[in-house]
């Protein structure tokens, strides 16, 4: 063992830069630290608040008549955002995939980049502007209706299904489309027998996010079918129709704690079903990209 | 082909149905994507005409007139771009060096098992609806905003004047408070997404220059990602800008332009959500969609630019673009 020919001990520059270096790291973990503990804090305090308000009947029945802060519950906020949700679904589903097969399969380089960039800068309009859209060009004339704000949703639900699906189509292997084209099998077919099937898994995670967005939409709803908690309502998409994240706002605004209760507990089961079906829904893509080898 | 005269004759059909399916897939393909071009455009011209009335009333003046009186029918939008400016720029500013920490740790310092875990959870921040950001911020947020946060702001930094004057439960850091927490996850998971791309070679080649790990980050990550992280800021930005619930619930719906970050403010979007349902006369309900038509401009300008500053525009000559595009296809490959 000879001594080494310079010192091993760290210089005063060397010890300098680690400490940046240490500092940097805590600051970042603080920074993580900071933003689970804002998410424990508001998953806790709704869930604090809203669970001790639920029961059965809350479920079950409807906001009693008149001012009544404890009577009844939110079933009709339920169905209806159920309805509004569904109904933009069935819209937006269709004409998102529609989109994805021409992204991915049939439109030139040039063409899919202006559709996708279409498609992202939708994404990005305010969706209190897509409200006020609607409502002049269907609202204006025939009055507030769950198929407006179905259409609203639809909306901002098209860009998010166009997009997800059409990065799944491109995790299917170009093999496989060759193959089905190279057995005399025409290109619509293949897609529809071939690459579609195949995708299926990834394009129901992506539909899944989509509608968690679309339940937790609140301002295209405002003026659409923003009917209050107080009042009857049905499931006929063609009248308003009440919903959750309208009643959560219905509810706040007023100054009894009963009404306030119910606000939680309406953003209470709300949150379960958005943070449930987003989580199930990324663990669901996870699990297909590792499938497909993505 | 020794039998080809003896096809069946239902193969025939099926020919036919095949060489009709193609050009109909292509077509109704087509007209789908056509369809979402379009609704952009629609939706700019159904504004353009709503908001006619209140443009030929008060032209650009509206942008810089502060009144916002009902009554006597006279509408400006000065306060509520100030407070849009305010809130969304202020809640970028907070957000953006957190939610780059966040990415920071969530690909370099946090071990393998974490990263899945915490990555999960900041999305679930992202997913959470904002009218329940809203109640939160309103019904607790806000009662500690008033009881703590502003008297301390008050004590410490007082002598400023953004921190004088009254407290509130709702008002204008409370908005600021509310949006931070909206755009933090935003920026966050688009970042660690993008440090996760920067190729191992450079981060490892920084390393084996004896580069500590900041250093490393501060060299060579940072710089890599540095467009996209500007187009993950934009993207946030557009998001605060749009916000329309929360920040319709914890900012107090007032006109008027203030320095105190305690008084009360309001937003363009929240705006349009407190009042269109309310409003009777026609030059009211005018002025709200020029106010939804200025924040169209505003999230396309936020969203092109953003969608430029990831896929610059090419400016190299058309033939030669297309020669790359096509050799670029034949490898399989998109060219953006």
């Amino acid at each position: 063992m000879t001594e080494p020919a310079f010192s091993l001990r760290t210089s005063g520059r060397l010890r300098r830069r680690q400490l940046v270096n240490r500092l940097m790291g805590a600051l970042a973990l603080g920074a993580a630290l900071l933003a689970v503990s804002v998410l424990a804090i508001v998953v806790i305090s709704v869930a604090s608040r809203g669970a001790s308000a639920l029961n059965l009947d809350f479920f079950t029945k409807n906001q009693a008549q008149g001012f009544n802060p404890t009577g009844g519950g939110i079933r009709f906020a339920i169905v209806g955002t159920g309805v509004i949700v569904g109904i933009a679904t069935l819209m937006a589903l269709p004409l998102g995939v529609m989109i994805a097969i021409f992204l991915s399969d049939l439109a030139s380089p040039r063409l899919a980049r202006v559709t996708r960039l279409a498609l992202d800068v939708t994404n990005g309009i305010p969706t209190i502007v897509i409200g006020i859209f609607v409502y002049t060009i269907v609202v204006a004339a025939h009055g507030q209706s769950a198929l407006a704000g179905s259409l609203a949703l639809a909306i901002i639900m098209v860009p998010l299904i166009a997009r997800s699906t059409e990065e799944v189509l491109l995790l299917i292997p170009t093999s496989q489309r060759e193959a089905s084209l190279a057995l005399g099998v025409s290109r619509w077919r293949t897609t529809f027998g071939i690459v579609i099937p195949s995708a299926m898994g990834g394009i129901l995670t992506g539909t899944t996010l989509a509608i968690a967005r679309a339940a937790g939409e609140t301002a295209p709803l405002l003026f659409l079918t923003s009917l209050g908690t107080s009042a009857t309502a049905d499931s006929n998409p063609l009248h308003p129709l009440q919903s959750m994240t309208y009643a959560i706002f219905n509810y706040s605004e007023q100054g009894d704690p009963g009404f306030q209760a119910k606000a939680w507990a309406t953003a209470f089961t709300l949150m379960c079903f958005v943070l449930v079906t987003s989580l199930g829904a990324k663990l669901g893509m996870a699990r297909y990209r590792k499938k497909m080898g993505g | 082909m020794l039998h080809a005269n003896k096809r069946p004759a239902f193969k025939r059909t099926r020919g036919l149905i095949d060489r009709v399916g193609d050009p109909v897939l292509k077509a109704v393909t087509f007209i789908a994507s056509a369809v979402a071009v379009a609704v952009l455009g629609v939706i700019a011209y159904e504004l353009v005409t709503g908001s006619r009335l209140a443009f030929h009333s008060f032209g650009l003046g509206f942008l810089t007139s502060q009144v916002w009186d009902d009554v006597h029918g006279q509408f400006g939008a000065l306060s509520l771009i100030f407070g849009t400016a305010v809130t969304a720029g202020l809640a970028i500013l907070i957000a953006t060096p957190l939610a780059i920490a966040i990415a920071l740790f969530l690909t370099e310092l946090a071990p393998k098992p974490v990263r899945a875990l915490l990555g999960a959870l900041v999305e679930m921040l992202a997913a959470i609806p904002s009218v329940i950001l809203g109640l939160w911020g309103l019904l607790v947020m806000g009662p500690y905003v008033k009881d703590q946060l502003e008297p301390f702001l008050s004590a410490t930094l007082g002598f400023l004047p953004f921190f004088q004057g009254a407290h509130y439960t709702v008002g204008v850091l409370s908005a600021v408070l509310v949006l931070t927490i909206m755009v933090v996850p935003i920026i966050a998971s688009v970042t660690r997404e993008l440090f996760a791309t920067v190729p191992p070679e450079l981060r490892e080649g920084a390393l084996a220059l004896g580069a500590t790990r900041w250093e490393m980050v501060r060299g060579v990550l940072l710089p890599a990602a540095r467009p996209g992280i500007l187009a993950a800021v934009a993207l946030g930005f557009g998001r605060a800008v749009g916000e329309a619930m929360a920040v319709l619930m914890v900012m107090g719906g007032a006109i008027g332009i203030h320095a105190s970050l305690f008084a009360f403010g309001d937003t363009l979007a929240a705006r349009i959500a407190g009042q269109y349902a309310g409003a009777d006369t026609n030059i009211q309900i005018s002025s709200l969609v020029y106010l939804a038509a200025i924040l169209l401009v505003i999230s396309l300008a936020v969203n092109i630019g953003a969608q430029l500053l990831i896929r610059p525009i090419d400016f190299r000559p058309r033939r030669q673009r297309i020669a790359l595009d096509r050799a670029m296809e034949t490898q399989g490959m998109s060219a953006d």
